[in-house]
C-alpha cells in the first residue's frame, strides 16, 4: 500500500483498514505486543481488498479515479518519457496558456513534438493553469506547435487530460469554439503521424482539440466524453446527482471506447490507478508508447489520408428501407 | 422531399408549440419578441420576422430551404440515413430509440439535417439546413454525416457549400461517437477549403458547443440572424458549472463585436447576400477547367 495515497469515497473499506493500520501503529507496544503481525494482515488485506475493489469498477468508479487529485498529469510523464522537453511559450496572437504545455523533446532518440493539457496540484498552480481548462490561446499555441513539428517532420504526441475547455467570458470573447475549431481542422492535414494518449479526463471538445491523432489511446482508469456526466444528468435526468447513471449510459470508459472502436488501445495501470504508484504507470506507458511510435515512421507516408479515414468512418447509422 | 411540398402549402407558424403563449391556430400569432399579436399571414410574408419588433422567429428547415433555393432547384440527398441507438442509450426507462421516434412526428423530419443539391441565384451549391425543432438540432452521427457528406459533395461536384447551422451541441445519447463528427466535419471542411470553393456558414436560432467549435466556425464567410445565441457551452452547462454570463455574451452580435462572424443578417436580406458571396468567391464552382474531375 501506498501511505501517500487519499482514497476515494468507493474505497471506503479501505480507508477502514488503513485506520486500523494507524491504531495499531500508534498504540503502545505494551497493550498490542502483536502489533506488527497484525499490521502485516492487515496490509495484507489492504491489497487483497484494493484487488478486489478494483475487478468490478463501474463507469462512474473510473470517472473519480480519472479526476483524482494525486493523478500522475502530464508532465510528471513528460519527465520520466523525455530527457529534454523545451517548453515553447505563447500563440503569437494574445498570450500564452497554462493550460496547454508543449514543445520539442526527444523521444527514443528522435525529436517529437510534445503537447499535453497540464492540471495543476497546488491551488496557486491550479490557478496559473485555470484547472486544466484551456483558453483559446492554448489550442492556439498548440496549433501553432503542430504546424511547426509539420513542418519540420517532428511525429506528434498529445495528452489529453481536461475536464473541459475554459467556458468564461473572456474564453467566448477571444473566441474558444473557434480556437478548437481551427485546431481540428489543422490536425486533419498533418502530414506527420499523431498519438494521442488520455491520461486522465477527456472532457468533450476542450479535449478532442488536441487528440485528433492518428492513433489514440486510453490510460486504464481514464475517461472520455461527449459532455462531463454531470452536465448530461442535470439536462436529462434532471437531475445532477444522476451522473453515475449518465456516466454509464455514455460509455466514458476506456474498455466501453475500445469495444465501440473509438479509440485504439488501453494502457494498462498499476493495480488502484496510476497515483498509487506513478513510477510504474510511467514506465506502463512508456512500454507501449515506444511500441507504438516505432509503427509510425515519418517521410513516406502521408498520415493526414489516413486520419481523415479514421475520423470519417466514425458514427453510427442505419439507411432506412423505403 | 415530401416534407418540402408539405411546406410549401403551409402559413408561417410560430415554432414553439408548446409555450405559454402559444395560440392556438387561427389567424393570429403572438410575437415572442414584442408580445404583440401580428396578422399570421403579414408574419408568413414577412419570413417569420415580426414586422413590429423585428423579431426573427424560428424556421423549420423545410422553410429555411425554401426561402434560400432558386424555386424547385432543391434536389434532397442522403435523406435515407436514419439514427441508431449504439449505446442502448435510457433514462430512467425510457431508451432513446423510443424518444427518436417521438422526435421524428413532432419534428416532421427523421433527424436534425436536411441536405441536398441546389442553385442560388443559379449557381450551384450544396445546401444543407439543421432543424432545431429535432432534438434541439442536437448533432450525433447521422447528422455529422450529413454534413461530411454534403461537404465531401460539394468538392466532388464543384459546388458551393452553404450549411444553415442550428444546433445545441453534440447529442450525448450517442456518447462519444457524436464528438467525433466535430473531428469528421472539420477535416472534411478543409478538403473543401484546398479545392478553394467556398463555405458560406449561416448561424440561425441557436449553435452551441461542439457545433460551434467545428464546421460552423469554419465557415469561410459565417454569417449570422439577428439575435442568434452563439456560443462554446450551452447555457445548461453553464448551469452546471455555475458560469454565469451576461445574456449579450452568447449573442451573434457580442461575436461580430469580437470578430468571430462576418456579419449579422437580416433574414430578409439573407438570400441575396448569400447569392452576392457566392458571385464574388465562385469562381472555381462548376466544371473545372484544366481537364481533371
Amino acid at each position: 500500500m501506498n501511505r501517500a495515497v487519499t482514497e476515494l469515497d468507493f474505497e471506503k473499506p479501505l480507508t477502514d483498514i488503513r485506520s486500523a493500520i494507524d491504531r495499531l501503529q500508534k498504540a503502545a507496544p505494551r497493550k498490542v505486543p502483536d502489533a506488527a503481525a497484525q499490521v502485516a494482515k492487515l496490509e495484507a488485506e489492504y491489497d487483497s481488498t484494493l484487488a478486489e475493489l478494483y475487478s468490478h469498477l463501474t463507469p462512474w468508479h473510473q470517472v473519480l479515479i480519472s479526476r483524482h487529485p494525486q493523478r500522475p498529469r502530464f508532465l510528471d510523464y513528460v519527465r520520466s518519457l523525455c530527457s529534454d522537453m523545451l517548453e515553447l511559450h505563447g500563440d503569437r496572437r494574445f498570450g500564452d496558456d497554462g493550460a496547454i504545455v508543449g514543445g520539442p523533446a526527444t523521444f527514443a532518440e528522435k525529436s517529437v513534438m510534445v503537447i499535453g493539457e497540464q492540471k495543476g496540484r497546488s491551488t496557486k498552480e491550479n490557478v496559473a493553469r485555470n484547472f486544466g481548462s484551456p483558453h483559446p490561446e492554448g489550442y492556439r499555441k498548440a496549433e501553432r506547435l503542430m504546424l511547426q513539428a509539420d513542418k519540420f517532420g517532428l511525429p506528434i504526441f498529445t495528452f489529453v487530460d481536461t475536464s473541459g475547455a475554459s467556458p468564461f467570458q473572456a474564453d467566448e470573447e477571444r473566441g474558444q469554439s473557434w480556437a478548437i475549431a481551427e485546431s481540428l481542422r489543422t490536425m486533419s492535414e498533418l502530414r506527420v503521424p499523431v498519438l494521442t494518449v488520455v491520461l486522465g479526463e477527456g472532457g468533450s471538445g476542450g479535449a478532442l482539440a488536441i487528440g485528433m491523432g492518428n492513433r489514440v489511446l486510453m490510460l486504464e482508469h481514464a475517461i472520455y466524453s461527449v459532455i462531463a456526466p454531470e452536465a448530461c444528468a442535470a439536462i436529462s435526468w434532471r437531475d445532477i446527482s444522476a451522473a453515475p447513471e449518465a456516466a454509464a449510459a455514455m460509455q466514458v470508459s476506456a474498455p466501453q471506447l475500445l469495444d465501440l472502436g473509438l479509440i485504439d488501445r488501453i494502457v494498462p495501470e498499476p493495480l488502484g490507478g496510476a497515483h498509487r504508484d506513478p513510477a510504474a504507470a510511467a514506465s506502463y506507458l512508456s512500454a507501449v508508447l515506444q511500441e507504438e511510435f516505432a509503427r509510425m515512421p515519418v517521410g513516406d507516408i502521408d498520415w493526414s489520408e489516413r486520419r481523415y479515414a479514421r475520423y470519417r468512418a466514425f458514427g453510427r447509422f442505419q439507411t432506412a428501407t423505403a | 422531399m415530401d416534407f418540402l411540398r408539405r411546406a410549401r402549402g403551409e402559413r408561417f407558424k410560430t415554432l414553439d408549440k408548446h409555450s405559454p403563449d402559444a395560440l392556438p391556430d387561427g389567424l393570429w400569432e403572438k410575437c415572442h419578441g414584442c408580445r404583440e399579436l401580428i396578422y399570421a399571414k403579414d408574419l408568413a410574408a414577412n419570413l417569420g420576422v415580426c414586422p413590429r419588433c423585428a423579431y426573427h422567429h424560428p424556421l423549420t428547415v423545410a422553410q429555411r430551404i425554401d426561402m434560400l433555393a432558386d424555386a424547385a432547384s432543391f434536389e434532397e440527398t442522403d435523406h435515407d440515413l436514419r439514427p441508431v441507438d449504439a449505446l442502448g442509450f435510457t433514462i430512467r426507462g425510457t431508451s432513446y430509440q423510443d424518444r427518436l421516434k417521438y422526435y421524428e412526428e413532432s419534428a416532421g423530419v427523421p433527424e436534425a439535417v436536411i441536405s441536398g443539391r441546389a442553385t442560388i441565384d443559379g449557381v450551384p451549391i450544396v445546401l444543407a439546413a439543421m432543424a432545431t425543432e429535432f432534438l434541439g438540432g442536437s448533432t450525433g452521427s447521422v447528422a455529422g454525416e450529413k454534413i461530411a457528406r454534403a461537404t465531401e459533395r460539394a468538392c466532388d461536384e464543384r459546388r458551393g457549400l452553404v450549411i444553415v447551422s442550428g444546433s445545441g451541441g453534440m447529442r450525448m445519447q450517442e456518447g462519444l461517437l457524436s464528438l467525433m463528427q466535430m473531428a469528421k466535419t472539420s477535416a472534411a471542411v478543409a478538403r473543401l477549403n484546398r479545392a478553394r470553393l467556398p463555405f458560406i456558414s449561416v448561424l440561425a436560432r441557436w449553435v452551441f458547443g461542439g457545433a460551434t467549435a467545428s464546421w460552423v466556425a469554419l465557415g469561410d464567410v459565417i454569417l449570422a440572424e439577428p439575435g442568434t445565441q452563439v456560443g462554446f457551452s450551452g447555457p445548461r452547462v453553464l448551469q452546471v458549472l455555475k458560469v454565469k454570463l451576461p445574456e449579450e455574451t452568447q449573442r451573434a452580435e457580442f461575436m461580430l463585436e469580437h470578430g468571430m462572424i462576418d456579419m449579422v443578417v437580416p433574414r430578409k436580406e439573407l438570400r441575396s447576400t448569400v447569392a452576392t458571396l457566392l458571385r464574388h468567391y465562385g469562381r472555381h464552382i462548376g466544371p473545372c477547367k484544366c481537364g481533371r474531375s
